[in-house]
Formats: structure tokens, C-alpha cells, sequence
């Protein structure tokens, strides 16, 4: 038996198929991933997303402490308390430890959420550089994870919230509130607005049967990933790893090289990196023909050499395969894929494919 | 428990096949294969004439999830494929034992059809994965 959320009875009772996922009993489904895919695409749908890790970070030098743990620059969030901020942590080779999302509450704490998977490791990190900077670490254990996603989401949540929706309504996107003991970010891993809600446990089954009344869709991980593969949001352990930097996982976007003068951890082989001239890139892929774009099949690319899959799945927004791959750089919009001896056609995109509940690419 | 038909014979991979009037069999994947799978979204079925062995890998279904080998239960030639399916993959989980028919072969030997399994044997093997 793995671990179990505070949702786990629930989803039984909702009929859904359970799986392992990173030492969790999780809900892949309850009965279709693709309608629940489109219940998001169109209206709402909430994911229990519990096994993920809320990390509390408190004191004086925390703002320090992650300007030199973390890739992307805290100092952006300055002066905007409940603002959020994506970010890879590195290891010294350069190499992704994990990928986060950082919440600057105020002066004194900083909230990070991070993969299931990479829980222990990360909190291990974390702990290693904390004593040096006077920073408290404190794993939210306690706390229940219901992400509301889909055009309708944030109406639903409101609705359900009553009275202290007021504390939310006035989110910007990639912010985050307090409301009582809640704590709402307008957040998200699918492409489409929403909530992501971070509660003490033993409300979380009240909040979920609260959403369901109101017509938001349970869904489980499948559809959670097709979502995020639309949404060209990478996975970690997929699309990047300890062993691949973030500037060959599509992530350059997310390392903050200036002020050239803060010293972070993995800065130094980046800009080796860089200046040698990176050598591969994360792309997208739409296959022309019928078939299923899967991790780890072989990509062909004419003139610029060989390349793997990373990601891939079908899209049931447009109805076709998709995926991410890691290339060797250059230009190009045309490649093959290899699938059972075949090499079928297929094009490179910038990712994403998808963003609120269109197509945005053909 | 998933539907497991009386009237079909089965294989421990997970196939069905049904005798036809005319001496043919068809062949499709279980209502429990189909389950495990989830929503279907591409199927490469065998081309009409060809020549396969018993438990010979000859077509794939592919969910979301993942892709699946299908294996000929019998020895014998491909008479006809389901069309339908190429545009409509999710007709396998509507209805695995019907119009969800994968593929139809002509025996080299009838008599093989008489050595897979029955609906009960075939439910003892769903039985046992389960556990």
C-alpha cells in the first residue's frame, strides 16, 4: 500500500482507478481521462494533487537564501507579497534538481510547492543550504492540494467560498492569497485559469464534495498530464532531469542571468554552457500521420541528427499525437519519428499547443 | 467483474474470438483488456491476405495510456479488417464484442479454436492478474 491523501476514500467512493505514482495511491481516472480532459478544455475539473509538498520557508535571510538556491530570481516578487514565481533548483553540474513554484508571502516567508517525486530530495537540499542563512524549514504535512482548473474553475471556487470569496476575486494570474485557513494561489498545470488550494487536511473532503455539487468534474492524472503536455509544461523526470540543464529543457526562459552579479548554484557551468553554445533543444512535435508519439522513440531530424522523445501522448484538443523532444539545435520544422520500425512524419512547434481552451497551432 | 460472453473463446493475452457461420472467426480484445487500456486512440489492424501464426503479434491498440500488442489466437489468413476503427478507435471501449471487432481470420485448422480457452477459464485469468 502506498501512500494516501486525505481525498484517497473519496475517489474510491467516485469510482476511481487507482495507481502508484511516485510511492502515492493516486486516481489516474474515474471512468474516461479524455472527457475529463475536455471537462477542463470547457467548464471545470479539480485534481486531487495531495502528494505534492508544501514547503514553509521563514526568516530574515530566506529572500537570500533562494536568490542563491534557485535559478530564477526572487527579487523579481519584491514588493509584491503573494506573487509567484516558477523556478528550477540546480545542482552544481547545472542539472535540475526539481521544479517549483515559490510564493513570496512577505518579508519572512516564502511558500515553495514541489514534486511528489523529488519531495525528499529537495527538502534535503533545502535543509543543506538553510542553516547558513538563519532560515526555518517547515514541510506543511498537514495541508491537502486541490488544484480547480478550467474556464469555469474560479467561478466554482467563488460560489463555493461565498462570503470569503472577496479574499480571492482580486487575484492576478501566478498570485496567491490568505483566506482563513486556505490558502488560494491562481495557479496551475493545464493551460486553462484556476485555483490551486492548499487547506488543512481534514477540511479537504468537505471542499471536494462542495465543488463536485456545484458541477466541477473530478479528474485524475491522465488527464492532468495530457493537460499539461498541451499546455507545453514540462514533467519533471521526463522532460528534465539532475542529468540535462534547464537550457536544453526548454526552461532558459526561467534562469534570471541578471544581475550577473548573484551568485546562484549550477550559474557558473550555465554559463559555460552558453558561452560553448548550447548544444540541443526542447521542441514540440504534432505527428501527421495516425499513430501515438511516445517517450523515448527515436527522432529523426535531416541535416541536424538524431533526437528522443521526451514527452509524448495523444491530444484529444486536436485530435492528433503530440509531444516534446530533445533535439540537437538548429533550425528546422520537419522531422521523423521511429515507432515500431516505421519512421512516420511529423513537424516541430514551439510548445504550447494549447492555451485557454484553443488550439494554437494547427 | 467485467463481461466475459459464454458463446467466445479466449486467450490468456487477453483476445476474444467467435466462430462465424461461414467458418471464419472474428477477433477482438476483452471487455477487461479494453478496462486496463482506457480510452482507445489509435488502432493498426493487419492487412487483408496476410498469412499469421498462432500468437503472432499482428495489430496494436493504443490508449492514452499506452500501446498493446494483439496477438493471432489461431493460425490462418486475414480475411478482413474493421475500418470503422481507424477514425473511431473508442468504438473498442463502447463495445469490445461487437461493433468494437478488431480484425477476421479464416482458420488453417478449426480444430485449434477448440484449444483456447472458454469463458470461464478466461475468467480465471482476469481472476488471477487481479491479485
Amino acid at each position: 500500500m502506498g501512500n494516501r491523501t486525505p481525498l484517497y476514500e473519496a475517489h474510491v467512493a467516485q469510482g476511481a482507478k487507482m495507481v502508484d505514482f511516485s510511492g502515492w495511491d493516486m486516481p489516474i481516472h474515474y471512468g474516461s481521462q479524455i472527457e475529463e480532459h475536455h471537462r477542463v478544455r470547457r467548464a471545470a475539473g479539480m485534481f486531487d494533487v495531495s502528494h505534492m509538498c508544501v514547503v514553509d520557508l521563514r526568516g530574515a535571510r530566506t529572500r537570500e537564501l533562494l536568490r542563491y538556491l534557485m535559478a530564477n530570481d526572487v527579487a523579481k516578487l519584491d514588493g509584491l507579497p503573494g506573487k509567484a514565481l516558477y523556478s528550477c533548483m540546480l545542482n552544481t553540474r547545472g542539472g535540475v534538481i526539481d521544479d517549483l513554484i515559490i510564493y513570496h508571502m512577505d518579508d519572512v516567508w516564502y511558500r515553495v510547492v514541489v514534486n511528489a517525486g523529488t519531495r525528499e530530495k529537495d527538502i534535503a537540499w533545502m535543509r543543506q543550504h538553510a542553516p547558513s542563512f538563519d532560515v526555518e524549514i517547515e514541510v506543511r504535512s498537514d495541508l491537502a492540494m486541490i488544484a480547480v482548473q478550467g474556464p469555469e474553475a474560479r467561478d466554482k471556487v467563488h460560489q463555493v467560498m461565498r462570503a470569503r470569496a472577496a479574499d480571492v476575486k482580486g487575484l492576478v494570474r501566478f498570485a496567491a492569497a490568505e483566506s482563513g485557513q486556505w490558502f488560494v494561489a491562481r495557479t496551475g498545470y493545464t493551460g486553462e485559469d484556476g485555483y490551486e488550494i492548499m487547506l488543512p487536511e481534514e477540511q479537504a473532503e468537505d471542499l471536494w464534495h462542495a465543488l463536485a455539487e456545484t458541477g466541477v468534474a473530478p479528474c485524475g492524472l491522465g488527464a492532468r498530464d495530457t493537460l499539461r503536455l498541451e499546455a507545453g509544461m514540462n514533467l519533471y523526470g521526463q522532460d528534465m532531469s539532475e542529468e540535462t540543464s534547464p537550457l536544453i529543457s526548454g526552461l532558459g526562459w526561467a534562469i534570471a542571468w541578471e544581475p550577473q552579479d548573484r551568485n546562484f548554484i549550477g550559474r557558473e557551468v550555465l554559463e559555460a554552457e552558453r558561452s560553448a553554445g548550447v548544444r540541443q533543444q526542447l521542441v514540440g512535435l504534432v505527428l501527421e500521420e495516425k499513430g501515438v508519439l511516445r517517450a523515448h522513440q527515436k527522432v529523426v531530424v535531416e541535416g541536424l541528427g538524431e533526437g528522443e522523445i521526451t514527452s509524448g501522448s495523444f491530444s484529444p484538443t486536436l485530435g492528433k499525437a503530440i509531444a516534446l523532444a530533445r533535439l540537437p539545435a538548429g533550425e528546422a520544422s520537419r522531422c521523423s519519428v521511429e515507432i515500431r520500425g516505421k519512421l512516420l512524419a511529423a513537424r516541430i512547434v514551439k510548445p504550447p499547443f494549447v492555451r485557454n481552451g484553443k488550439a494554437v497551432i494547427n | 467483474m467485467s463481461n466475459v460472453p459464454e458463446e467466445l473463446k479466449y486467450t490468456k493475452s487477453h483476445e476474444w474470438v467467435r466462430r462465424e457461420a461461414d467458418g471464419s472467426v472474428t477477433i477482438g480484445i476483452t471487455e477487461h483488456a479494453q478496462e486496463l487500456l482506457g480510452d482507445m486512440v489509435f488502432v493498426e489492424l493487419p492487412e487483408v491476405g496476410r498469412q499469421l501464426a498462432a500468437e503472432e503479434d499482428c495489430a496494436v491498440v493504443e490508449s492514452v495510456k499506452a500501446a498493446s500488442d494483439v496477438y493471432a489466437p489461431i493460425t490462418g489468413e486475414v480475411t478482413e479488417a474493421n475500418s470503422a476503427l481507424e477514425d473511431s478507435p473508442e468504438i473498442v471501449n463502447q463495445s469490445p464484442y461487437s461493433d468494437g471487432w478488431l480484425f477476421r481470420m479464416v482458420p488453417a485448422d478449426a480444430a485449434e479454436i477448440d484449444g483456447l480457452l472458454d469463458a470461464a477459464g478466461y475468467a480465471a485469468v482476469v481472476a488471477e492478474e487481479s491479485h
